[in-house]
């Protein structure tokens, strides 16, 4: 379970999360939506424990994540994330890249790490791509391998900033269409997205963030069919 | 036809020459590499800030003409009782001075490295050694080498200077045969040779590594 409470968190004079209370149960989709610099992908990097926070707690699993006793990189193999931008290792093959984490972090040997990352990248379609390097894949491969790479360290939770954004539209379809695979396996997940009628199709809650805030969580039904908050009105009807 | 006083002995002395040169090269780019690396992961991961007392001494070194810093050190060396020979001289002053180079190549590279990739692997559950280890410093090599490289070879060739503190290096050599046999173009094309023989492999061995790293990228 993820427990988030009263979190703040301010980039120099800018305040970018006002006080954010969210609880992901396990097994649970949340996905956050919400107009830019509402804080959403800097909460996502918060829960990692990759950018400090100014007061709140996060909690994953009763543990505190920026408690100094706490072990962030034990932590963080329970976490995995997934950015905007790609960010394959150049230098390392596509099973190189998925392997490395596995090998160093948890201390596989090369033959079971190779196993565990060839599996994974068959399960997001990269089955064929094992031995090239990240530059000859697509933008759509590239955030597979991410979400391979990510998931060969056997994650709890998986965080998704906006995996789509940087994609070209024909491109989308291949990576949500992973994204779906994991949320009907009971992985949980919280997801940033501006993919609305995917944050309608996988959640089991979604959350409209509007000025570091929370402003209104609910099911996708709810929110999607009836928001109560006139910024999520205004909101939806500018994507839709 | 082409005649020469030169003999298979001064040829010989040439190459002890060269040798002192190679040596001398050797110790410092390796010696002036390790500390470079060193100062160049602080200069990187403390900020510009707290390394400014870092970065002032090596701009120093930077900045001096190799000549004076030999003369300086040979002279300190000398008065501090530390009773260095040249050679140990010659290689503390060159290693200082390859680091101060080395610090910015070494910088330069790990800075190449873009943010997102290193937070992708430390979100993994690497440690910030291990990010440096399996994911900067691949990285960061692949973009320094080519600048480290031209470090190497100008290194060497500013080596010739140590014959000010009296070390029979490669130039020297050939300075006391042109003395003795009075042939200088003839002894000077056959150093430039010399020189270019040692450059030689070292800059293919770039060009090399270049080529089987890049595409990769």
């Amino acid at each position: 379970m993820i427990e988030i409470e009263n979190l703040r968190k301010s980039f120099g004079a800018l305040e970018v999360l006002k006080g954010i209370d969210l609880t992901v149960a396990n097994g649970e989709v949340v996905t956050i939506i919400g107009g830019s610099g509402s804080g959403k992908s800097t909460l996502l990097t918060c829960i990692n424990g990759l950018e400090a926070i100014d007061a709140g707690s996060i909690r994953i699993d009763g543990v505190e994540v920026h408690a100094k006793a706490t072990n962030i990189n034990k932590l963080r193999q329970n976490v995995g994330i997934v950015f905007q931008q790609w960010n394959a290792f150049p230098h390392l093959t596509v099973l190189e890249n998925v392997m490395l984490a596995p090998r160093k972090v948890l201390g596989m040997a090369r033959q079971q790490a190779e196993d565990i990352a060839a599996k994974h990248l068959a399960h997001v379609g990269l089955g064929d791509k094992i031995s090239v390097y990240p530059s000859r894949l697509s933008g759509g491969q590239q955030q597979r391998m991410a979400i391979a790479r990510a998931l060969a360290m056997s994650p709890k939770y998986m965080l998704f900033d906006e995996v789509t954004s940087a994609l070209d539209p024909q491109l989308v379809g291949e990576v949500l269409d992973t994204l779906k695979m994991l949320a009907e396996e009971g992985m949980t997940m919280i997801c940033v997205t501006h993919e609305m009628a995917f944050a309608r199709d996988v959640s089991d809650r979604v959350a409209f963030f509007h000025q570091g805030v929370v402003a209104e969580i609910g099911t996708p039904d709810q929110i999607f069919g009836s928001p109560r908050h006139p910024e999520t009105q205004k909101f939806l009807s500018g994507v839709r | 036809m082409f005649e020469t006083a030169l003999t298979l002995n001064d040829l010989v002395f040439l190459a002890k020459g060269a040798g002192m040169t190679l040596a001398v090269t050797a110790v410092s780019v390796a010696a002036g590499t390790v500390m470079g690396v060193i100062f160049g992961v602080i200069r990187a991961q403390v900020g510009p800030y707290w390394a400014a007392p870092l970065t002032f001494v090596l701009d120093v070194f930077r900045s001096v003409p190799l000549l004076i810093q030999l003369v300086l050190a040979n002279a300190f060396q000398a008065i501090a009782k530390f009773g260095w020979d040249p050679f140990t001289t010659s290689c503390v002053v060159l290693s200082l001075y390859t680091a101060a180079y080395c610090t910015e190549i070494v910088r330069g590279g790990i800075d190449a490295v873009p943010v997102i990739t290193r937070r992708a692997a430390r979100s993994l559950g690497l440690t910030w050694a291990q990010d440096m280890r399996y994911v900067v410093a691949p990285l960061a090599t692949r973009v320094s080498l080519p600048a480290w490289i031209g470090l190497t070879l100008g290194v060497m060739k500013d080596s010739a200077l140590v014959l000010w503190l009296g070390l029979t290096e490669l130039l020297k050599s050939s300075q006391i045969l042109i003395t003795r046999l009075q042939e200088p173009l003839f002894i000077l094309l056959i150093c430039g040779a010399v020189y270019f023989l040692i450059s030689f492999p070292i800059a293919r061995l770039g060009g090399y590594l270049e080529r089987r790293w890049s595409p990769n990228d």
